[in-house]
């Protein structure tokens, strides 16, 4: 099977380059893989046929363009009719002036304390402080689960121990929030099945006597074809407002996330992107539609490439970087930013098919290791020796050595490293974005971001000139030399 | 599309589903209630069986799939004979695919009704036959019970991603190991989500076991060593640990798993004995990289399929079979303790596909 949608489609093809337009025929092989993707993703069948038969007929004669790869052409067709059906976006909760109730359902496992939790703090960061509810009185500790979480954001949570009625805790806790002056309360409906009957009205219960102002449906980003199915019931029971889909930071593809969208048209608000309370994040169709389909999503790496650093930490590094002043303990930070527990996994799972070898590269435990190793080699200098390497002579460095527990040759290693990196950081620094992509792919090239790989040549000068005479001498010697190895070869031969 | 139109109001309309198949009732087809007679009768003398509870369990658990997979077979079929043809099989793959079996495991039983019936016009039997066969065969296996140490205390470690169902898992394996009259000891090794240690904190009491636990956001190593030791003090015949969802592309939290794997071996020869994956039925295709996450990093011996009563059908443990050789030892049915069965492939197969000359 072929690493990607792409590459796969790329061969279907291939001969259909500048050569009239696309048809049934000549796409039907790209189609089916296209399809096999999509279902490899757990889009629902039915989901898949009716996006396959939109697909088609948008396709259909439509010019292959000359300067166009048709296979980029027919993958940038389903790509924006994904788009279009996962749209569009709306990442607010429609707040009101006086209280608003928000209701989390789903199944069990989906995620939906934890989504109340990140929730929470992306409230707190916009200054709405919210009070939980704890009407899960189905799982045990799940009520202590929403005290902790509590705790740990420092907002309210209700909950009646031995309670047994979720609907009479949720109209308690909101005449409570009422009286406290709260804007804002979250509901922790407990997981159910969709076949469940009797819970599902529990749920319509709630839905009739608390009125809240949203329903958000918890689906799990692991979830298969199942998904039309439960969706459905409960869009169904409750008139569903918006899905949020958890789990995305591992390597699922998400493809129930369209069947959701197909069977309940409710618009998709955010994305669950990790196990912390800071990981939830505004729907983007277009990093979920790359998803499905397997292409990666750079602009969302590119979010959390700039998330790692703030902007006031970047302008003095620039500002270092312009005066030629990157120390080793500028590229520690760079280092440990790096090395940030959870990032990589994040951005693994936004880096799609194409980009496998990076993504291996991030993955191998020689990457990780090594960045600690560089950190604690750094960590055995003394302040001068980070401002200037060339102090660093054999004893120092048998010193520094040691201290980090490494042989000496990692610390040469390391210095090479920062020798290398420094010129081109420099540079980087007066460029723009276009000059600095250049200067990262100069660098890649080079092997700069393989840990075992060798760094690219820097040209240096000599330090002197020569005259023409020893220019002369040199050529000379060189011939000399060349006429000498050829004579030795010549006895050799039969 | 036609298909797709039935699927929508099926929740609603099950028994009409069953008053609208009078031709299939009149060809032999009886409903599932009147398949429990003669299975119950062997209930007994299965291991671990309690009365044919479990397995009247199981059956309802699989009833919704059972239904769904049968009724849409049926349809194919309803005119006595059909032709083999290409909308045919498109139908076919269709319901293979809604198991979550995926595509692999889907397009090669197509395949193999097309081979053998090509062009025919077929009776409903032949092609279920084929179909179950199919099925079978991927997931021939033995029965494999858990695997107790001859001597010291039998350790099982319970691995899988956030949400699973992991700590019910844990609670209804040990509700059962308990009932056989086994002494059980729990780790509580989820010290990173918040209340999970409380979760398995109730179970244990609710179940009769002793419980080991540690601090909050201590190392779920040493919990383990801590309730392996305290098994091990005690004379208990089991100690099952409890570990933190993880996403198996968390490379360090894998480790992790590896280092618990370590710690209770260095304790006890041969251990953990078993390394069960908690799948969650609903999940699709991610459950193979789940598969194979988990048992590169711990070494998995065996899945417990959670959450099968709903209308998801666990299909995906098809492909997980057939790479990497993990069985299913157990299926999780429901929310009480006693919803939990062994995992039996002639079961799951006619559960999931029953044909009328099996009755």
């Amino acid at each position: 099977m072929f690493d990607s949608l792409q590459e796969g489609i790329q061969s279907a093809l291939k001969t259909l380059r500048g050569k009239g337009k696309l048809t049934e025929a000549n796409m039907r092989e790209g189609l089916a893989l296209v399809e096999r993707s999509l279902l490899e993703a757990d889009v629902s069948y039915p989901v898949v046929q009716d996006f396959m038969t939109r697909v088609t007929e948008k396709a259909l004669g439509k010019r292959v363009l000359l300067s166009l790869d048709p296979s980029k052409q027919l993958i940038g067709i389903v790509h924006e009719e994904l788009v279009h059906l996962l749209g569009p976006v709306d990442p607010t909760l429609h707040l009101k002036r006086e209280i608003n109730i928000l209701m989390l359902c789903g199944l069990q496992g989906s995620g939906k304390t934890t989504t109340c939790g990140k929730l929470s703090r992306l409230l707190l960061e916009n200054n709405v402080r919210p009070m939980l509810v704890a009407a899960d009185l189905q799982r045990p500790a799940a009520i202590q689960q929403l005290h902790v979480l509590g705790d740990q954001l420092g907002i309210p949570v209700y909950s009646e121990p031995g309670a047994k009625d979720p609907v009479a805790v949720c109209q308690n806790a909101v005449r409570k929030a009422k009286e406290q002056g709260i804007k804002l309360v979250i509901l922790d409906t407990a997981g159910r099945l969709a076949i469940d009957q009797e819970l599902m009205d529990e749920l319509v219960r709630i839905d009739k006597r608390v009125q809240p102002d949203q329903v958000l449906l918890v689906v799990d980003g692991m979830t298969g074809q199942d998904a039309v199915n439960s969706a459905q019931a409960f869009n169904a029971a409750l008139e569903l407002d918006g899905v949020i889909m958890t789990k995305l930071d591992g390597d699922a593809r998400g493809g129930a996330l369209l069947s959701v969208k197909h069977v309940t048209g409710v618009p998709i608000k955010f994305i669950g992107t990790g196990e912390h309370l800071d990981a939830l994040e505004p729907f983007r169709p277009e990093g979920m539609a790359g998803r499905i389909l397997n292409l990666g999503d750079m602009v969302g790496l590119y979010h959390e490439a700039r998330k790692i650093v703030d902007a006031k930490e970047q302008a003095e590094l620039e500002q270092k970087l312009a005066q030629g002043q990157f120390t080793l303990d500028d590229f520690k930070g760079q280092l440990e930013k790096m090395a940030q527990p959870g990032l990589v996994q994040r951005m693994l799972g936004l880096i799609g098919g194409p980009m496998k070898e990076l993504n291996q590269m991030l993955q191998s435990e020689e990457a990780e290791g090594s960045i600690g190793r560089t950190v604690g080699i750094i960590n055995s200098m003394t302040p001068q020796e980070r401002r200037n390497t060339k102090l660093i002579d054999p004893s120092r460095r048998s010193r520094i050595a040691r201290g980090a527990g490494v042989p000496p040759q990692a610390v040469n290693q390391l210095i090479k490293d920062y020798e290398r990196m420094k010129p081109v950081m420099e540079k980087m620094a007066g460029m723009g974005a276009g000059g600095r992509m250049q200067a990262i792919r100069e660098l890649q090239e080079g092997g700069m971001l393989d840990p075992g790989g060798r760094g690219p040549r820097i040209k240096k000068g000599t330090g002197k000139r020569l005259s023409t005479k020893e220019r002369a001498k040199m050529k000379k010697q060189r011939e000399k030399d060349q006429r000498r190895r050829r004579r030795e070869e010549r006895p050799q031969q039969p | 599309m036609g298909l797709f139109n039935r699927r929508k109001d099926r929740p609603a309309t099950s028994e009409r589903a069953e008053d609208g198949q009078p031709a299939a009732a009149s060809q032999g087809h009886v409903p599932l209630a009147g398949e429990g007679s003669p299975d119950a009768h062997d209930a007994p003398g299965a291991p671990g069986g309690q009365g044919g509870g479990w397995l009247a369990s199981l059956r309802r658990g699989l009833k919704k799939t059972a239904d769904l997979l049968n009724t849409d077979i049926r349809d194919l079929f309803k005119k006595q004979g059909r032709l083999v043809d290409d909308e045919f099989l498109r139908e076919l793959f269709a319901i293979l695919i809604k198991t979550d079996m995926g595509v692999g495991p889907a397009g090669e039983i197509r395949d193999r009704v097309q081979r053998d019936y090509r062009g025919r016009v077929v009776q409903m039997d032949d092609v279920l036959q084929t179909v179950r066969q199919g099925i079978r065969e991927l997931m021939a296996q033995q029965d494999e019970p858990i695997a107790f140490a001859a001597e010291g205390p039998t350790v099982i470690l319970v691995v899988g991603v956030n949400g699973s169902g992991k700590t019910t898992s844990i609670a209804k394996l040990a509700y059962r190991l308990v009932a056989e009259g086994r002494k059980v000891v729990l780790g509580a090794g989820d010290t990173f989500r918040a209340a999970a240690v409380e979760q398995l904190t109730i179970w244990a009491e609710r179940i009769g076991a002793e419980i080991v636990k540690g601090p909050p956001g201590g190392d779920p190593a040493a919990v383990a060593h801590q309730a392996v030791s305290r098994a091990a003090e005690s004379r208990a015949d089991v100690c099952i640990v409890d570990t933190a969802g993880r996403l198996q592309t968390q490379v360090n939290l894998m480790k992790q798993l590896d280092k618990i794997r370590r710690v209770v071996g260095n304790q006890v020869p041969g251990a953990p004995h078993e390394v069960l994956l908690v799948l969650d039925a609903t999940a699709g295709q991610n459950g193979i990289s789940q598969a194979r996450g988990f048992s590169e990093a711990a070494g998995c011996t065996g899945i417990v399929l959670a959450k099968l009563d709903g209308t998801a059908k666990g299909g995906v443990v098809i492909p997980i079979r057939q790479q990497f050789q993990i069985p299913v030892k157990f299926v999780g049915t429901g929310e009480k303790p006693a919803d939990f069965a062994d995992f039996d492939v002639e079961r799951f197969v006619a559960a999931m596909l029953p044909a009328s000359s099996d009755r």
